[in-house]
C-alpha cells in the first residue's frame, strides 16, 4: 500500500505551532499519515518530534493548527480523546505498574470496564491480539519478571486492547537489543499488513532506512523534508538533519597503550536494592586506550561506574588505579586520584541546574589554586576558566553566567566534559556520553574521548550504542547479568557477535 | 480565551520588587475587611499600628527588641535552609542559649574577673545552641533520621528545661518564678531604648555569612550541596560533615540570640524568652529568600508587625487574638506572592478566524 494508491490519509496535521517561552517548538509543521504505512519522524533532540507528537496525543494544545483523523477536523484534548480517535503512543518511558500482571496493566485505566473484570476473559482477549501480531508475552506474568523488550511489547499490546489504529512509538529501540529491534521491526510490519499505521519518531538514520516508507525530517521546529523512503539514503537524512554534511567516520590512529591505569580484580557490587549487581568482574584498562563496555541497560553497567568513581561500595574484589589500591576509596579520594566522570544522568548527577555555567565548570578545579587560594574563591578567575572553556568546547551558552539548565542537552554535556577533560589525570570513566545528543554534539564528545586517548589517558566507555563503541573503542566488553561476558578487539568485532552476547550468549540462559 | 500560569524564564528583576508591594496592599485590604467586621474603622486601626510600631523613638527602639532575635535566629535557620535542612529548631536552641549564658552569669561570675563574664557569658550561649542543633544534625547525617520531627521535639524538652530552671531548681527565693538579677558584669549593653548590641552582632554577622556564601569555598559547597546533593556527591563533596558544620553554625546564631536576650533584655532567666521568635525566624527567612542582608529588613518588618499588633491591642481595646490574627492575614499573601516571581499568569486570546469545529 502506498500513497498514490489510497489517496485519503488517516491523519493530517496541519500548520500546527507551539510556542513555549523563549522556544518555538512547532513552527507550522505539516503531516500525513496513510494507512498501512509507518512514518519515521527524524531530527536532532529539540527539532520538535516530541512536541508534534504530545499535541497529537492531547497532551500539549496547539496554539494554531489543525488536526484531521479520517478527513473529519477533531480536537484534541486529552489522552482519553486521542484514545478514542484510535491513536495511541508508546513513550520512552513505560507507564507499567512493576508490581501488577500484563493483563491487570493493560485494562488499568480504561473507562468501560465492568465493576469487576473478568480476568480471564481478558487474557484470553490478550492471547487473541498476541497470537495475531506476534506479540508474545504471558497475561499472567507480573511486569517486573519481564524484560525491557517484553515491556515494551506490553505497551503496544495496551494500545492495540483498546483498539488502537495509529499508534505512535517514540524512540522505540533505544533499550533493545539489535535482536530485539528486529523483532521489533518485525512486529511493526505485522500490524501494518493488519492495516493499521504508526510513526516512528526517531533521530537514527538507520532505523529510518529498515522501519519506514515514509519519513518526514524536522529541524528547530519546522519540517523541512519529506520524503520517499526508497528514495533516499542516511547520508541525505543526515545533511537534512543537521543542515550541513556529517563525518561518519572518525580519523582514528592506531592504539598505542601504555601502563595499566585501572585494574579490576573479581569485582563484585549490589544494586540500591541490595541484590548482586556485579559478579566477579575483571579487567584492566591501559593508558591510550579506550574500552567499551557494551550492554543492554540494566546488566550492571550503572554499577560498575560508580564502583569505579567511588560512588558505590564493592563487596568483594579489588580495584587498582595507577597500580595502588583504591578499593571503596571515597569519591574525593577517587577524584584526587585523577579519576575523571561524565555520568550517564547528566542533568540529575552532572550539574547544578540552577547555578551558572561558569560555576559548573569550576566545580572540580574550585579546590585548588588559582580558583581558590586560603579558602576564598576568585570568581574572575572561575570566569576565566569558563570563558576559555566556553571557546575551545564551544559551549553555545548565552554567558557564562547562564543558568546552566537553560542550555541544551549537549551544550549540557559540553560544559561536563570541559569540566571533567581539564580535571583528567589518568582515567576518564565516561558513562552514555552521547545518548540523546544529536548528530553534531555526538561527533564533538566522540572526538574528545579520542583525544583523551591519544593524550595517554585510558578511557572507559560505557555505551549502549555499538556503533558508538565499534567506531572509537579499542576493545570492547560485554556486560551480561553482571558478568563480562568476554572482551573483543574492536576491530575484529561485529553487531550480531556483540548482541548475542548482550543477550548472554557464552553462558546458556534456559 | 483561556487563562495559562507557566513558569517564567527567569525570575524578574521588576516581579521581585512588584510582588512584595503589591502583596503588601492585598494584605492589607484583606486585614482591613477582618477589621471592619470586629467592628473596628481599618483606618484608625491601621494608623494606630504604624505609629505604635515607629510613631515614636520608644515605638522605633521597642520594634529594634524583637527584630534583634528575629535577625539573629532568620540567619540562622537560613543557613540550614540553604542545605535543605529543615531546622525548625531555632526556638529550642535560643532557649538553651540563653539557659547556657544564664548559668554563666549567675553562677560563675563570682570567681572570674569582672571582663571576661560577659564573654564567657555569651560564648557559653553559642556553645549551647551549637551543640542542641548538633544533635539532629548528626542524627541527619549519619543515620538519615529526619530533621524536622528531631529539631521540633529538641525545642520541647529545651523549653521545658529552662522551666524547670527559672520556676524550681534556679528560682530566686521571694520570687513566684525567675532567677535573680545577673551581676552587672554580665549585662549586655543597651545602645538605643531597650535595644542591645546584639543588633550590631546580628549587623556584621549578616554582612559576614554574605561574604561567606558569596565568596568563600565553603560557601560554595554549601550552595552546591542545597541545589543538587548527588551532584555533591559524585563532586566528591563530604555532605555529611558539611551539614554537621553547617548546623553548628545555625544552632550557634540562635544560641547567640538567646544569650542576648537574657543577658541585653530581661537580665535574668524568667518567662518570656521562648516567645515564638525561632517560628517566626523561618517566616523571616523564606521572606528575604535566605538572602542574609534582606533578612536584617524583613526581621525589623516583622518586629514591626508585633509591635504594632500590641500596640493596638492595648489603645482600640481589641481583643489580643485580632492582633495575632492581623499579622497573619499580613504574611499569608506576601508569602503566597513569592509563587509570582517565578510564575506569571498569561491570557491568551482564541485565534481570530475561529470558525465552528467538528469536535470528536
Amino acid at each position: 500500500m502506498n500513497a498514490e494508491s489510497s489517496p485519503t490519509p488517516i491523519l493530517e496535521m496541519r500548520g500546527i505551532t507551539k510556542h513555549f517561552p523563549g522556544v518555538m517548538a512547532n513552527d507550522h509543521a505539516d503531516l500525513e499519515l496513510y494507512p498501512g504505512e509507518v512514518l519515521a519522524l527524524l531530527g536532532e533532540n529539540g527539532a520538535g518530534k516530541s512536541t508534534l507528537m504530545n499535541v497529537l496525543v492531547g497532551l500539549y494544545r496547539p496554539d494554531e493548527g489543525e488536526i484531521y483523523v479520517r478527513g473529519q477536523r477533531v480536537e484534541i484534548h486529552s489522552p482519553r480523546d486521542a484514545a478514542t480517535l484510535g491513536i495511541g503512543m508508546v513513550h520512552q518511558n513505560f507507564m507499567l505498574v512493576p508490581t501488577m500482571t500484563v493483563a491487570e496493566n493493560i485494562i488499568l485505566g480504561m473507562t468501560d470496564l465492568p465493576f469487576a473484570p473478568r480476568m480471564d476473559e481478558v487474557a484470553r482477549r490478550i492471547r487473541e491480539i498476541s497470537q495475531r501480531y506476534n506479540l508474545e508475552v504471558d497475561p499472567n506474568a507480573y511486569i517486573w519478571q519481564l524484560s525491557v523488550g517484553e515491556q515494551q511489547r506490553v505497551e503496544i499490546l495496551k494500545l492495540l486492547y483498546r483498539g488502537a489504529e495509529i499508534l505512535i512509538l517514540d524512540e522505540p529501540t533505544a533499550v533493545l537489543t539489535p535482536q530485539e529491534s528486529h523483532e521489533l521491526g518485525r512486529i511493526i510490519k505485522r500490524m501494518t499488513d493488519e492495516g493499521k499505521s504508526a510513526i516512528f519518531i526517531t533521530h537514527k538514520m538507520e532505523e529510518v532506512m529498515e522501519f519506514s516508507q515514509w519519513v518526514r525530517v524536522m529541524q528547530a521546529g519546522k519540517v523541512v523534508a519529506v520524503k520517499k523512503t526508497a528514495e533516499t539514503n542516511p547520508q541525505e537524512l543526515a545533511r537534512l538533519m543537521v543542515g550541513r554534511e556529517v563525518l561518519f567516520r572518525l580519523e582514528k590512529d592506531a592504539c598505542t597503550p601504555g601502563d595499566v591505569i585501572l585494574e579490576l580484580r573479581d569485582v563484585s557490587a549490589d544494586n540500591d536494592k541490595g541484590l548482586p549487581a556485579l559478579r566477579g568482574v575483571s579487567f584492566s584498562i591501559h593508558g591510550g586506550e579506550i574500552l567499551g563496555i557494551a550492554g543492554v541497560a540494566g546488566n550492571g553497567q550503572r554499577e560498575l561506574a560508580e564502583v569505579v568513581t567511588g560512588l558505590r561500595k564493592v563487596t568483594q574484589g579489588k580495584i587498582l588505579i595507577n597500580g595502588q589500591e583504591r578499593t571503596n576509596k571515597s569519591p574525593l579520594e577517587i577524584i584526587q586520584s585523577g579519576v575523571s566522570h561524565i555520568p550517564a544522568d547528566r542533568i540529575g548527577m552532572g550539574v547544578v541546574g540552577d547555578m551558572a555555567v561558569a560555576d559548573n565548570i569550576a566545580m572540580k578545579g574550585y579546590r585548588q589554586p588559582p580558583l581558590t587560594e586560603h579558602g576564598i574563591l576568585h570568581p574572575r578567575r572561575i570566569l576565566e576558566l569558563a570563558r576559555r572553556m566556553i571557546e575551545t568546547f564551544r559551549i553555545a551558552t548565552p554567558s557564562p553566567q547562564t543558568h546552566i539548565k537553560f542550555l541544551s542537552g549537549g551544550n549540557i554535556q559540553k560544559a561536563i566534559l570541559a569540566r571533567e577533560i581539564d580535571a583528567c589525570a589518568g582515567l576518564l570513566v565516561a558513562v552514555y556520553p552521547s545518548r540523546g545528543l544529536d548528530v553534531g554534539a555526538t561527533e564533538a564528545v566522540r572526538r574528545r574521548l579520542l583525544e583523551q586517548r591519544d593524550a595517554g589517558r585510558a578511557v572507559l566507555l560505557i555505551s549502549e550504542d555499538l556503533e558508538e563503541l565499534l567506531t572509537i573503542a579499542d576493545r570492547i566488553a560485554v556486560l551480561f547479568e553482571g558478568r563480562v561476558m568476554g572482551i573483543l578487539p574492536a576491530d575484529t568485532a561485529d553487531i550480531e557477535t556483540l548482541g548475542l552476547m548482550m543477550a548472554g550468549a557464552h553462558e546458556s540462559k534456559e | 480565551m483561556r487563562i495559562v500560569f507557566e513558569k517564567r524564564e527567569s525570575v524578574s528583576r521588576r516581579a521581585t520588587v512588584l510582588v512584595p508591594v503589591v502583596s503588601f496592599v492585598v494584605s492589607l485590604i484583606f486585614g482591613a475587611i477582618l477589621l471592619a467586621v470586629s467592628g473596628a474603622n481599618p483606618f484608625v486601626t491601621y494608623a494606630a499600628m504604624v505609629k505604635g510600631a515607629v510613631g515614636s523613638w520608644y515605638g522605633i527602639t521597642e520594634t529594634l527588641v524583637k527584630a534583634i532575635p528575629l535577625m539573629l535566629t532568620g540567619l540562622a535557620v537560613s543557613i540550614a535552609f540553604r542545605m535543605r535542612f529543615w531546622n525548625i529548631g531555632a526556638e529550642g536552641q535560643l532557649t538553651l542559649g540563653g539557659v547556657a549564658a544564664a548559668g554563666v552569669a549567675l553562677y560563675w561570675s563570682q570567681g572570674l574577673p569582672g571582663w571576661t563574664v560577659l564573654p564567657l557569658a555569651i560564648l557559653a550561649g553559642i556553645v549551647a545552641g551549637a551543640l542542641w542543633a548538633g544533635i539532629p544534625a548528626v542524627l541527619k547525617a549519619y543515620l538519615k533520621v529526619d530533621e524536622t520531627l528531631t529539631t521540633l521535639m529538641l525545642n520541647y524538652v529545651a523549653i521545658l528545661y529552662s522551666e524547670h530552671l527559672y520556676y524550681i531548681a534556679w528560682r530566686a527565693p521571694g520570687y513566684n518564678s525567675g532567677t535573680a538579677k545577673f551581676p552587672e558584669t554580665a549585662w549586655l549593653p543597651q545602645i538605643a531604648g531597650r535595644a542591645n548590641v546584639g543588633l550590631i552582632f546580628a549587623i556584621i554577622l549578616a554582612i559576614l555569612l554574605w561574604l561567606v556564601f558569596k565568596y568563600t569555598r565553603w560557601g560554595f559547597e554549601l550552595k552546591i550541596i542545597g541545589e543538587n546533593q548527588t551532584a555533591a556527591r559524585y563532586l566528591g563533596i563530604n555532605i555529611a560533615r558539611n551539614i554537621v558544620l553547617a548546623l553548628l553554625l545555625s544552632g550557634a546564631l540562635s544560641g547567640l540570640a538567646g544569650a542576648c536576650e537574657v543577658l541585653g533584655l530581661s537580665r535574668r532567666l524568667q518567662q518570656g524568652l521562648s516567645v515564638g521568635y525561632g517560628y517566626t525566624a523561618i517566616i523571616v527567612a523564606w521572606m528575604a529568600q535566605l538572602n542574609p542582608i534582606v533578612i536584617l529588613f524583613v526581621a525589623i518588618l516583622m518586629a514591626a508587625l508585633l509591635v504594632g499588633g500590641d500596640q493596638i491591642q492595648m489603645k482600640m481595646r481589641l481583643p489580643a487574638s485580632v492582633g495575632l490574627v492581623l499579622q497573619g492575614m499580613i504574611l499569608i499573601p506576601m508569602l503566597a506572592g513569592t509563587i509570582f516571581t517565578e510564575y506569571r499568569i498569561r491570557i491568551v486570546r482564541p485565534e481570530k478566524h475561529a470558525q465552528p469545529e467538528v469536535t470528536s
